[in-house]
């Protein structure tokens, strides 16, 4: 078995510029859901050598348009072209056997196999797999991208960052021409970010076409040699290289955002996705989080956290003596990569799991009350709230009405039952109420929640948060995968209750949301808070200092 | 999960579970403002397709009996003549129900809270071997009103006790409990036969066979009426009714759904997802185990080593059938009442075992599933003929949601 | 009281009565690595047994009935596939409905065919292996039996080469733990599970085939007795290794025809004892090891592209 990486005749320079054929060349796809549009006629060519960001918001269509390239979906109208040639992609074996490589926003890894066995997952051409060559490839493969793999590890135990150049090299293994990244920042520390954008280089020397897909507009910036605005499942317009260099900043977030918004750019002033670079000090926009700040060391504590421990396991770094407090009124975020402990830490202070030692002490003016032996339900009644980041698994049982799920932590409580009985009218009317409150769009109030979109369900998971006096909410990761005009909407209404004296943990994996909210944040790694910091001037680099262990603890 | 909202998900069961309750888990409500026609075309529609499995199982069966060289319709026509069109036919599928009733709500339970509890038939065994030994002891020291009150309660504790096993290891173990309920059901049965043959055993020569003493007609359950049908009908109709009620008009009943629906948001809502499953067992073994006892105190009035009636799988599609709604589950039980009562007449008349009724039973599941996935479907791809005579018949979407 | 006869008959009857088990965990093994549960394994066996009797009635082999018995295992593992892997119906119903229309079936079946005549068939031929079966008490015991006992430990030592070393084998362990990996590599999911099924269509139509020609002798509605459900948890509790299969199944044996041998010594012990005894094992083993049994994390559960 011998590995061709066509992509390699690409540096050859066998092609002027202008006469390049595209890699992949799109034209007019369409491809409809029941109720949605989902893209509507988009034409789209990469080149060799060439970075092409696809920016839009989520639910623009970027996700659909890239699984119909890589195979997993088919599109209603419409041609793709691979090297010139008109050709159907039926299933994604063909779109690698095109030399179409796609790094999924999810992992594709088994945890279970080695690096080296999900690398010939697929691969292998013969029955009898021939580890040593995979290996060798492996190798090749590696150098290119400048990143040095274990191939016998668990893809499980691997770090989010390493994962990732695991998935890359899969992509990359037969041959690839183009390389499909899908949101993938999403789980990596600034300094991983900084990696992936040299890998990303050496992709485009050894003459790959790269897609990367995002929906963070500086990021668009920084990676594409040209971007592509995706809205509502259309092609709202394009920059070329040309366009990113002749024009500064200012004006290409102006006119990126009113590309991707439209009419309603306007109102969306502010927010941080929305910024040619990434916001350094909160002065950027003073109506946002500046105004809200507090002095918290003049305000009383809300919640007090003391030497929270919780053993590690295979799947988890665990906790290790976390201390930290919070004052009333205040918007502490943590931020990290994604499964360094803020998950943990969020289900220790709900009460979704004990932690091994340690105390969580809510405070009230001037008496306390120890929760850490309290349950799920009795932490809720006491104004303790938790906002999950898994609408769909634990937040909501999505075949039940949206009225339930907004008692369902209040089940058997009057007066929306009486002595177990359940009181339909009551429910009916309350939730009417939240859905007029908190501008839920759904067709009524029985409406399955299931059949919302993520926005509309993550504005009832928080109006359910909300809800009857709640002290100190627990935000886990509260705008993950929604759209802008949401993301805006949720961030203001975790200002708003702050503004009224509740205070706020807000776990994040956007730096961007926590730069744009928080009066302080707390960054942890494997399972400890290593550093505090104010918002502020400096606090992103300070943050990502911290995030790599470049400052001691 | 990703927040396009080209989600083709969305109507189907939770991707977080295998189990039953999925389609079921919205609690019932009337719908306000729906006009009456529609709702009847619903209702048809939903009748229509609950019993669609039952008839095509009915029709395969046939199809059956004519290659093994048995008339079909002779025997349909046995089945029907005898329990439904003779009087003590009709008396005896009543008679029937009364257990299957209670083993159906104890599987409404469980179901309804994604609990596979399939080990039926060791709970009711046990139940049966327990009242067949207990009975007999206190009856000539205590009233019969009240023996029969206390171990009728006993059996139901015996049922749920059976099920403390698997219940503790699917609550702190995680352990899944299908496996478990079926390895107690094996050694359930066994045990029983022990007890028959031992503690519980009473010599008589005039019997062939080693059993438990007999409970005196008069001791037995009260007959209804100048029926011989006992009041165990009445049990059981109760039994189902009130399971009815709380599953879908209570707090409980809402917590064991939302259990069912996804275990996971019934932890994160703090419902205790551990006690709320050992709730759910000891609920449906109680039931099941009731059941046992009525059939005892009611029919058999003493057990025989070896007998099992394994009633416990078939019951299964009933409640499938019925959506876990108990109206519609006290319907497919009388209707396969009718079934398994003409069916053992008139198998023995064919001359074959009375276990073509499992067959039937498999083929209502099997029929069951495909019929529902094809209604969900909505006749998109796959084989338009059967696509089109489900919808000719009146299978649309709507009569699925209409629930 | 043990003498070397009774070790002999012993160890001998445990092989025997743990060969059924083998051959269906070992499919059932195969069958949950690729996350298809196969509930319906018992009703597979009775099928299994019912053609291999049949079979061997007919022909006078029992390598015919062996044939019969796997095939007829794959027919009705076939249900399986179409129903739950291709159409992604529920796993624990269609399991249900195999096992209870298989047993009906084959009880229908015996009665119109041999209700009358309750035929038996012969001893099956056996293959000694010269030198070692002279071996005193071990000789007979573990070197005197069916050529397929042999075929099949040499199977589990194949599969579990298989499952490690062969692309069919990632697959395999794949697609049990995360089944859009697998269809984003290029490989097929559906093809991967349906030749999972099948594997245990044709072990526990194998293993049924085993019970009715070599253990009994002849066909007797139901006779498989649970067998199947104790094959699914041996497959479980061997996370994953098929020589945990063959251990378990031989201790599984071994106990029955240690009970048995005790009953003819003399050791009052019920049937109903002897019978409960292999339940109450396995649920023991599942008390005691239940935490750490392995269960790939895709099991049971029906894949549809594009859902997470």
């Amino acid at each position: 078995m011998t590995y061709q990486n066509p992509a390699q005749t690409g540096t050859e320079g066998q092609f002027e510029p202008s006469e390049r054929t595209p890699v992949v060349e799109l034209q007019g796809i369409t491809k409809r859901f029941p109720g949605v549009l989902a893209n509507d006629d988009i034409h789209l060519a990469v080149e060799p050598g060439e970075v092409l960001c696809l920016l839009g918001e989520n639910g623009a269509g970027k996700s659909t348009l890239m699984s119909i390239l890589s195979g997993m979906q088919s599109p209603d109208e419409g041609a793709i072209y691979v090297n010139g040639e008109q050709t159907v992609i039926a299933d994604p074996r063909q779109a690698l056997d095109l030399g179409i490589g796609m790094v999924y926003q999810h992992s594709t890894l088994v945890p279970t196999l080695s690096v080296i066995e999900n690398l010939m997952l697929g691969a292998s051409e013969k029955l009898i797999l021939d580890a040593s060559e995979a290996r060798e490839r492996l190798e090749q493969l590696a150098g290119m991208l400048g990143a040095e793999v274990d191939p016998h590890a668990r893809a499980g135990d691997l770090a989010l960052g390493q994962q990732q150049v695991v998935e890359i090299i899969k992509a990359l293994w037969k041959g690839t021409t183009v390389l499909i990244l899908d949101e993938p920042t999403s789980m990596l520390t600034p300094r991983g970010i900084d990696e992936l954008a040299k890998m990303i280089d050496s992709l485009k020397e050894h003459g790959l076409a790269v897609i990367f897909i995002t929906h963070k507009l500086h990021e668009a910036l920084r990676m594409g040699d040209g971007v592509c605005v995706l809205r509502q499942g259309r092609v709202a317009g394009r920059l070329s290289a040309d366009d990113l260099r002749s024009l500064d900043n200012d004006q290409l977030q102006e006119r990126i955002v009113s590309l991707m918004f439209g009419d309603e750019s306007g109102e969306l002033a502010g927010v941080a996705e929305l910024s040619a670079e990434v916001r350094h000090e909160s002065g950027h926009d003073p109506s946002a989080a500046g105004s809200g700040r507090r002095q918290h060391a003049e305000t009383a504590t809300a919640l007090r956290i003391r030497g929270v421990s919780l053993a590690p396991v295979a799947s988890s770094h665990g906790l290790h003596d976390i201390d930290l407090e919070l004052y009333q009124g205040e918007i502490l975020g943590v931020a990290g990569v994604d499964g360094n402990g803020q998950r943990e830490l969020a289900e220790v202070i709900a009460g979704q799991r004990d932690a091994d030692t340690g105390a969580i002490v809510l405070h009230d003016g001037a008496t306390e009350r120890e929760v850490t032996g309290l349950g799920i339900s009795s932490r809720q009644r006491l104004g303790l709230r938790y906002l999950t980041d898994e609408r769909h698994g634990e937040g909501t049982v999505r075949t039940m009405p949206i009225g339930l799920n907004l008692l369902l932590k209040r089940i058997g409580q009057e007066p929306f039952w009486k002595r177990g009985a359940v009181q339909n009218a009551a429910i009916r009317s309350y939730t009417e109420s939240v859905i007029e409150a908190f501008d839920v769009r759904a067709p009524g109030p029985d409406t399955p929640i299931g059949k919302l979109s993520g926005g509309n369900m993550q504005k009832v998971l928080l109006a359910r948060e909300l809800a009857f006096e709640p002290r100190v909410v627990v935000y886990n990761k509260p705008t993950y995968g929604l759209d802008v005009r949401t993301t805006q909407a949720v961030r203001l209404r975790i200002r708003e209750q702050a503004e009224r004296g509740v205070a706020a943990l807000v776990m994040s994996t956007s730096l961007d949301e926590l730069l744009e909210i928080s009066d302080r944040i707390a960054v942890m790694s494997r399972g400890r808070v290593v550093g505090v910091v104010e918002n502020g001037p400096g606090a992103e680099e300070r943050i990502g200092e911290y995030m790599v262990g470049e400052v001691a603890a | 999960m990703s927040d396009s909202p080209d989600n083709p998900s969305a109507s189907e069961p939770d991707a977080g579970g295998s189990g039953p309750t999925q389609r079921t888990a919205t609690i019932d409500r009337p719908e306000g403002g729906s006009a009456g026609p529609s709702r009847v075309r619903q209702l048809l529609a939903t009748v229509t397709q609950s019993l669609t499995p039952m008839v095509l199982a009915v029709i395969a069966g046939g199809i059956l009996l004519a290659l093994m060289g048995r008339d079909p319709i002779e025997f349909y026509g046995t089945v029907v003549d005898r329990a439904i069109f003779s009087e003590s036919g009709r008396q005896e599928t009543i008679i029937r129900m009364a257990p299957l009733l209670l083993i159906a709500a104890g599987l409404i339970v469980a179901f309804r809270a994604n609990i596979w509890n399939l080990g039926m038939d060791g709970q009711f065994l046990l139940a049966v071997a327990f009242t067949a030994g207990v009975a007999p002891m206190l009856m000539p020291t205590l009233p019969r009103w009240l023996v029969l009150t206390l171990v009728l309660m006993l059996g139901g504790i015996i049922g749920a006790a059976w099920t403390v096993i698997p219940a503790l290891m699917k609550a702190y173990y995680g352990l899944n409990e299908i496996i478990t309920t079926l390895m107690m059901t094996f050694i359930g049965v066994n045990v029983a036969n022990v007890l028959v043959k031992g503690p519980f055993y009473e010599e008589d020569p005039g019997r062939a066979f080693p059993a438990t003493p007999v409970i005196e007609v008069a001791d037995r359950l009260p007959r209804l009426f100048d029926t011989s049908i006992h009041i165990g009908i009445l049990i059981g109709l109760i039994g189902i009714l009130v399971v009815h009620y709380l599953m879908t008009r209570t707090s409980i009943g809402l917590r064991l759904n939302i259990l069912g629906a996804s275990p996971r948001a019934a932890h994160h809502a703090g419902l205790g997802v551990a006690k709320l499953t050992l709730l759910t067992f000891l609920v449906s073994g109680f039931l099941i185990g009731l059941g046992g006892s009525v059939e005892l105190l009611g029919v058999q009035g003493y057990m025989r080593a070896d007998w099992d009636p394994a009633l416990g799988l078939l019951v299964v599609p009933l409640v499938f059938l019925a959506k876990m709604n108990g109206w519609a589950s006290i319907a497919f039980v009388a209707l396969f009442a009718v079934l398994a009562n003409g069916g053992e007449l008139a198998t023995r008349d064919a001359g074959l075992p009375n276990d073509f009724i499992l067959f039937i039973v498999a083929l209502i599941l099997i029929f069951m599933t495909v019929t529902d996935y094809l209604a969900v479907r909505r006749g998109g791809k796959g084989n338009p003929w059967i696509a089109r005579f489900l919808a000719s018949v009146g299978l649309r979407r709507e009569g699925r949601d209409a629930e | 009281m043990l003498s070397e006869q009774l070790l002999t008959a012993l160890i001998f009857g445990g092989l025997a009565a743990g060969m059924p088990l083998v051959l269906a965990g070992l499919g059932e093994l195969v069958s949950q690595r690729a996350g298809v549960l196969n509930i319906g394994v018992e009703g597979m066996m009775i099928m299994g047994a019912y053609g291999g009797f049949v079979a061997t009635l007919a022909t006078g082999s029992a390598g015919m009935g062996f044939l019969a018995g796997g095939l007829m295992g794959a027919a009705v593992s076939l249900i399986m596939v179409v129903l739950c892997v291709r159409m992604g119906l529920d796993q624990i119903v269609v399991g249900i409905a195999i096992t209870l229309g298989a047993e009906g079936l084959t009880s229908l079946l015996h009665a119109v065919q041999f209700s009358d005549t309750y035929p038996r068939i012969g001893r099956t031929i056996v293959l000694s292996i010269p030198w070692l079966s002279d071996l005193p008490v071990v000789g007979r015991a573990l070197f005197g039996h069916h050529p397929i006992v042999y075929l099949t430990l040499l199977a589990a030592i194949f599969g579990t080469w298989a499952l490690q070393r062969t692309r069919t084998g990632l697959a395999i362990r794949a697609v049990g733990e995360r089944p859009e990996a697998v269809d984003a590599a290029g490989v097929s999911v559906v093809s991967t599970r349906t030749l999972a099924a099948m594997t245990a269509g044709v072990g526990g139509g194998l293993g049924g085939a085993f019970l009715a020609i070599v253990n009994a002798g002849n066909f007797i509605p139901f006779m498989t007795g649970g067998r199947g459900f104790i094959a699914i948890v041996l497959a479980m509790l061997a996370r994953g290794r098929p020589l945990w299969v063959v251990v378990g199944a031989f201790l599984y044996g071994l106990s029955v025809s240690l009970a048995t041998a005790l009953q003819l010594v003399g050791v009052p012990i019920r049937t109903e004892v002897v019978f409960s005894i292999p339940f109450a094992l396995v649920l023991i083993m599942l008390v005691l090891f239940g935490r750490n049994a392995y269960l790939p994390s895709a099991l049971a559960l029906p894949y549809h592209r594009g859902e997470r």
